[in-house]
């Protein structure tokens, strides 16, 4: 009986904090400004915060994993003597999974855990109240602009990341391995479609980033005000961030390129 | 907001050694003229109950705080000073009760009509509460840019005349973290009075002040209250300042209040609450420890 109280209780509170981090972000994202310069400074300040700043992981990453994949391709495929579609296998790849999963995942643990602990203590050091307090709303002015650059920023970079694991790639295959440049491109070439692989990519990565950056502000908006709370609403955000990615990566794919 | 207006004329006139003097007459002589004579309650708390976390803070609550006038909430650690002042500007709400400021339920207050009493609050947090990505003078800007029309050389000129009223003019351009903990409170004073709001509320103005820079306070929070005739709700444990400066003092202790009065009716209290707080004893009706067993029982307690 007890195990099934629990149960209810927990099912109970998940849908309460679904339905109210749901408030949360349509009150964030639909409150108009009241200064639009204002906000447009507020916007490109977190742009540089959660974007520019998440730029070197994002490149150091999307080159080795270019280049483990052509590494691990090469090897594969030239064991059936087709080693010039490596250029395919690692457009396609990093294009429809790994720019958009990788890079979300980095920048669930790069750029939410920092918007939730700095969120987090903006609240344990009565910042948020403060606003509050001078009659300025702090989903307006605190979390709007963390939202939307957070949103914007990540298809940017998912792409730089697939950007660069190609290139990385391609000096492995090309310059290392000695696959013909020619068929590499070739291949990519006739493999990739825009609307089918690039955009279906930007979809996915545009998903991941409200999924991750909506946990990272609502857990820091939410979080106790101590220093034990903040760290635990911190790793909550890249555990949930993270296992939404992946969630939400099997039901997109399986939207997008099952043919069922 | 007319005088406000004819400082912006003023300053577009570029009658720069005038404007500051017109600013502060215009502002001290309205305010001179609205000040009533008979005592009118400015904030209204009625049958007030709230709990947190199942501990009871107020139980059927009744206070009243008088206009332009200092009133001192004074009492014990825990008692609920701060949580007045929040259940004032409205970010906690009672579990029963009112709470009416100038005339505004607070509790039944909309969204848009809440924003609009607090732009007439103004709040000194305990810690400051000094936003961290902006430098002292931004901070104290920040309202002035938000709820004014004013050009950026006036908004300068109010910061400045704001900054300098509580010594930190030369720190307009350092950051929070530069600040020692009672410069950031003394900015955060500037910040809450850069609107002239109606009423100001102090929570622990004096801790961690220096006794120069709390002689400073003591005099600023009378001058403001005195010239502009703000209404000054001050949440402190320090019983001298307070009542120094204080009109009105409410005495909180065990969830309701004890006394409501003058500081000399507060002075001359035999009620040994009173007594026990004012003389800062240990024994007395008020506990200092929080419930528990019996210490004995506890320490020869093996399993």
């Amino acid at each position: 009986m007890g195990l099934v109280k629990n149960l209810f209780a927990g099912v109970y509170g998940f849908i309460e904090s679904l339905g109210q981090s749901g408030i949360f972000l349509f009150q964030s994202l639909f409150r108009l400004p009241v200064r639009w310069g204002e906000a447009v400074r507020l916007y490109v300040r977190q742009v540089y915060s959660v974007g520019v700043l998440s730029l070197v992981i994002i490149i150091v990453s999307g080159a080795f994993i270019g280049m483990v994949l052509a590494l691990q391709g090469y090897s594969i495929l030239t064991s059936y003597g087709s080693e010039s579609a490596v250029g395919q296998l690692l457009a396609l790849t990093l294009l429809r999974e790994l720019g958009p999963v990788v890079t979300g995942l980095l920048f669930a643990g790069r750029a939410g855990s920092a918007l939730t602990a700095e969120i987090g203590l903006m609240k344990a050091t009565e910042q948020l109240s403060s606003y509050e307090m001078m009659g300025i709303d702090p989903l307006r002015r605190v979390i709007a602009p963390r939202l939307l650059a957070g949103i914007t920023c990540m298809p940017i970079l998912a792409l730089i990341f697939s950007a660069v694991g190609i290139w990385a790639g391609m000096m492995v295959s090309v310059h290392w391995l000695g696959v013909y440049e020619g068929s590499f491109w070739a291949s990519m070439q006739q493999s990739v479609f825009f609307d089918t692989d690039i955009m279906n990519g930007v979809i996915k990565s545009f998903v991941f980033a409200v999924a991750v950056v909506w946990i990272a502000v609502y857990q820091g908006y939410v979080c106790q005000p101590t220093s034990e709370g903040i760290g635990r609403a911190t790793t909550r955000t890249v555990v949930m961030g993270s296992l939404a990615i992946l969630g939400l990566d099997f039901l997109l794919t399986a939207a997008m390129f099952g043919d069922f | 907001m007319w005088f406000i207006e004819g400082f912006q004329d003023l300053h577009k006139r570029n009658e720069f050694s005038w404007h500051i003097f017109y600013y502060n007459a215009v502002l001290v002589s309205v305010r001179f003229c609205y000040r009533e004579s008979s005592v009118e309650v400015y904030i209204d708390v009625k049958n007030l109950s709230f709990s947190r976390g199942g501990r009871a803070i107020y139980d059927d609550v009744t206070l009243q705080i008088p206009k332009g006038k200092i009133t001192a909430v004074m009492g014990p650690s825990g008692v609920g000073k701060t949580t007045l002042l929040r259940l004032i500007g409205g970010q906690v709400m009672p579990n029963s009760g009112t709470v009416a400021v100038d005339g505004v339920n607070i509790a039944q207050a909309s969204r848009k009509e809440l924003f609009e009493a607090r732009r007439k609050m103004g709040m000194l947090f305990q810690s400051g509460a000094l936003f961290s990505d902006m430098s002292v003078f931004e901070n104290v800007a920040l309202p002035l840019q938000e709820y004014t029309n004013f050009d950026k050389t006036m908004i300068r000129d109010i910061v400045l005349m704001k900054l300098q009223s509580v010594g930190l003019r030369g720190a307009a351009h350092l950051m929070p973290s530069e600040l020692s903990g009672g410069m950031a409170r003394r900015a955060a004073l500037a910040r809450a009075i850069a609107l002239d709001p109606d009423l100001v509320m102090y929570d622990e103005p004096f801790a961690g002040q220096d006794p120069i820079s709390k002689g400073v306070l003591v005099e600023l929070i009378q001058r403001l209250n005195r010239a502009a005739n703000i209404t000054s709700v001050l949440v402190s444990h320090d019983v001298e300042e307070s009542l120094s400066i204080a009109d009105h003092v409410c005495l909180l202790s065990g969830g309701t209040v004890i006394l409501s009065g003058t500081p000399e009716e507060v002075r001359s209290s035999t009620d040994e609450r009173v007594v026990q707080f004012l003389q800062g004893h240990a024994d007395g009706p008020v506990a200092f420890h929080y419930p528990a067993q019996e210490y004995r029982e506890q320490l020869l307690e093996r399993n």
